[in-house]
């Protein structure tokens, strides 16, 4: 039936995320099925660290395309993002062809003539073999599609993030010189944001706003065993649980799912078989990227690795 | 179900979610896509298209789960609400015959919805309810004192009158029967009153905040009641967190526009001046530069208390603010501010100035002695004082020196333009060296003056 497919499909989605060690909630696969079926990007926001760029990887490594990183910054305009003329170059075509210019406009008797003859050619001067394409218009320009991640949109200037809109909503963009360029086929856009700052309504709008928080603990088990495969099941059960305590705290920097990993690869190394306090205090430095954090965290240590593994023992 | 999800979004838009002509539209689609039969996949794909920040994101949440559980018609006996499908299924029959049994004789003489209340048929009277609170359009309530008519719309719309004779007769003819009727009248009233109560839950909550919001903006801060300060300090929060996302990232002009041909020149100087490589002028802008000085005598106290507050909460926006408070003499209060909590700052603040009848020359002297270094031509310097100064000398020429240090000089009053001149306010006097004079008593004008004073750097 037509009506069992979204499921499947979505569950399709998970298991092929999951493949490429990306281990997707129920919701992200939604978003990433839904994006495909509507074609529309996906506004990823959430804390640093939760697998917002990595969730973008994810989808062009399963889908087998090329992914297409535009990294954001204060300052990025469209010369850096879309396309720039190759300014160096049309100088260097003018000084090479110098000589060919004289011959051609020798040839004309008077000025008029001459401004005619320049105009012919004066366009050669402005088209595509002049454009460098920047990574938007690289990502219109894949014949096969690509995943274009638009990175950290937050941290751009107000007015780039209108630049944006013509390409979200209709994957084109409009180059004076040259005309509108559309996309061959389609990319998959994924823009992330910390939410430094709040963006347009206009950018939302035209966006699937997926939020990714701090993953629950059964699935953030999951994580870890795709991602570090070398770790015990107790230990992991109990890392995460006590990564888990640790966020309950009032800190200026939670650990997000990257430090989890981060540990659970020091512990590894370490040959750890299951959490103290000495090996907590000692790698503490992993998790919590404050002095003050990890002042405040330490007089906690023994109950959360006691109450990690209580909630152990019942999980 | 298009007309379910129409009505989902109208409660969306209750919710305080801004939902757009085209956010429904690709709602629409995503609903198309994923089909209706996973609660929670529509759930996620409602909000992935509909909300579009977290905040948004748990109301709707909310939204969702309020809107598709439709309270349940009660009948006579407590039965288990859920929607457990056995006992329902046990009850039925039994009710059937029950019905049969009570009022076999008679029951083809009645109205429908007499029918429908005696044969017990709680899908049947679900359904009824929901069609007539769409006839009575409940999705319009706004404010809970609508209450009382929606469910008499809603009662009406579902044919009261024709159950009242229904009753009238039946308590001629069969007056058991009669009574179970009326049991089963206050159930569906019961009922009844329970869904406008969620629709007033689901359409009207944010219009009775945005109300309640209106009002507390307008509302003169001087008089502002005890429990509201809290409620008004949030606000002044909100007022805060718009004005630093619309300055703190200055908006960038004329970064491409012009040429800067003295750099370039030096920068390819190693082409023989051949322009490779070109740099563009930039154009630097300075943030601005505040002074405040908040007269906190008591007629003022709790306005400068405000204003101190939103001033401070805009670090992104502005460089530098130096905060002086003053009543009969002056201090400066910016360490405080920056140090303690809203409520401890003030306290202490009050403690060490407060209170004290006002003198405006004193405390101008006052700042003219120990601060006017801190005044630079991008200075801009605030001045929050009704200006009246019991009769005391004004010293205006000290504000005339600070006005011509400073780059401007605003003075927000409290009190009304009516007021300024008359008894001891000494405005008038002040008022020719500010560069703009304005009224303040309210949060908006509050908010605008601030954003005013902010814009200038722009």
């Amino acid at each position: 039936m037509a009506e069992q497919k979204p499921s499947t499909s979505i569950e399709a989605v998970e298991s092929g995320l999951a493949a490429q060690g990306y281990i997707a909630s129920r919701q992200i696969a939604t978003a990433v099925y839904l994006s495909q079926q509507i074609e529309k990007p996906i506004l990823v926001e959430g804390p640093a660290g939760v697998g917002k760029t990595e969730l973008a990887k994810a989808i062009a490594a399963w889908r087998g395309m090329k992914m297409i990183r535009l990294q954001c910054y204060e300052g990025l305009d469209e010369a850096k993002a879309l396309y720039e003329w190759k300014y160096a170059k049309q100088l260097l075509y003018t000084q090479i062809l110098k000589d060919k210019l004289g011959e051609v406009l020798g040839g004309a008797q008077t000025l008029h003539a001459a401004l005619e003859q320049l105009h012919d050619f004066g366009d050669v001067f402005f088209s595509k073999e002049f454009v460098e394409p920047r990574p938007l218009l690289q990502a219109l320009e894949q014949p096969g599609g690509c995943v274009l991640l638009i990175d950290e949109i937050d941290k751009s200037d107000a007015e780039f993030e209108s630049l944006l809109l013509e390409i979200l909503s209709d994957f084109q963009v409009t180059i004076p010189e040259l005309g509108t360029v559309s996309a061959i086929t389609p990319p998959t856009v994924i823009l992330t944001s910390n939410s430094e700052r709040d963006l347009g309504d206009a950018l939302k709008r035209r966006c699937l706003h997926l939020h990714i928080g701090f993953p629950e603990q059964r699935l953030e088990e999951r994580i870890v065993e795709s991602r570090v495969p070398g770790i015990s099941q107790a230990l992991r059960r109990q890392m995460v649980g006590f990564i888990h305590e640790i966020r309950s705290l009032d800190l200026k920097k939670l650990p997000s799912v990257s430090e989890t990993i981060d540990w659970a690869r020091v512990l590894v190394l370490l040959q750890a078989s299951e959490l103290d306090t000495e090996i907590v205090k000692d790698t503490l430095n992993v998790l919590l990227k404050y002095e003050a954090d990890i002042e405040a965290a330490h007089p906690q240590i023994t109950t959360f690795i006691a109450k990690a593994a209580r909630s152990n023992v019942f999980g | 179900m298009r007309e379910n999800l129409h009505r989902f979004f109208r409660a969306a838009r209750g919710a305080g979610v801004h939902v757009s002509p085209a956010e429904s539209i690709d709602a629409m689609r995503a609903v198309a896509q994923i089909g209706l039969t996973d609660r929670a996949i529509l759930r996620d794909a409602l909000l992935l298209t509909l909300a579009k920040s977290q905040d948004e994101k748990l109301a709707l949440g909310d939204c969702f789960d309020l809107f598709f559980s439709q309270p349940e018609p009660r009948q006579d006996q407590p039965k288990p609400n859920s929607d457990d499908a056995s006992p329902e299924a046990d009850q039925s029959p039994s009710s059937g015959s029950d019905s049969e049994a009570g009022g076999g004789q008679s029951p083809e003489g009645l109205g429908p919805l007499a029918q429908m209340l005696l044969s017990q048929d709680r899908n049947a009277i679900s359904a009824a309810i929901a069609s007539a609170s769409g006839a009575a359009s409940l999705s319009d309530i706004r404010y809970s004192t609508q209450r009382g008519i929606f469910s008499s719309r809603i009662l009406d719309a579902m044919g009261l009158q024709r159950l009242r004779d229904d009753l009238d007769e039946l308590m001629a003819t069969n007056p058991a029967l009669a009574e179970r009727l009326r049991g089963a009248l206050d159930a569906l009233r019961e009922a009844v009153r329970d869904t406008v109560a969620q629709g007033l839950a689901l359409y009207a909550r944010e219009e009775a905040e945005n109300l309640r919001h209106e009002i507390l903006r307008n509302a003169p801060l001087a008089r502002i009641e005890r429990r509201q300060v809290a409620e008004m300090r949030a606000l002044i929060r909100q007022i805060a967190r718009r004005l630093r996302e619309r300055y703190s990232k200055p908006r960038k002009r004329q970064r491409r526009g012009h040429l800067d041909v003295r750099r370039t020149l030096r920068r390819n100087a190693a082409w023989g001046g051949v322009p490779f490589l070109t740099a563009w002028k930039r154009k630097h802008r300075d943030r601005p530069k505040i002074v405040a000085l908040c007269d906190v005598s008591g007629s003022v106290a709790q306005v400068s208390d405000f204003f101190l507050l939103l001033i401070h909460s805009l670090h992104e926006v502005v460089d530098d603010v130096r905060s002086f408070a003053f009543s009969s003499h002056l201090i400066e209060v910016s360490e405080i501010l920056e140090k303690k909590s809203p409520e401890e700052a003030m306290a202490e603040i009050m403690s060490k100035v407060g209170f004290g009848s006002s003198d405006y020359g004193t405390s101008l002297v006052d700042f003219e002695k120990d601060f006017m270094s801190t005044l630079t031509p991008q200075t801009t310097v605030i001045v929050l004082g009704d200006a009246r100064s019991n009769n005391l000398d004004p010293r205006a020429d000290i504000l005339r020196r600070v006005s011509e240090r400073s780059k401007r000089l605003v003075w927000l009053n409290p009190e009304g333009r009516l007021a300024w001149g008359f008894g001891d306010s000494e405005m008038p006097r002040y008022a020719t060296f500010c560069s703009v004079v304005r009224q303040c008593a309210t949060a908006q004008q509050l908010e605008r003056a601030v954003s005013d004073i902010v814009a200038t750097y722009q």
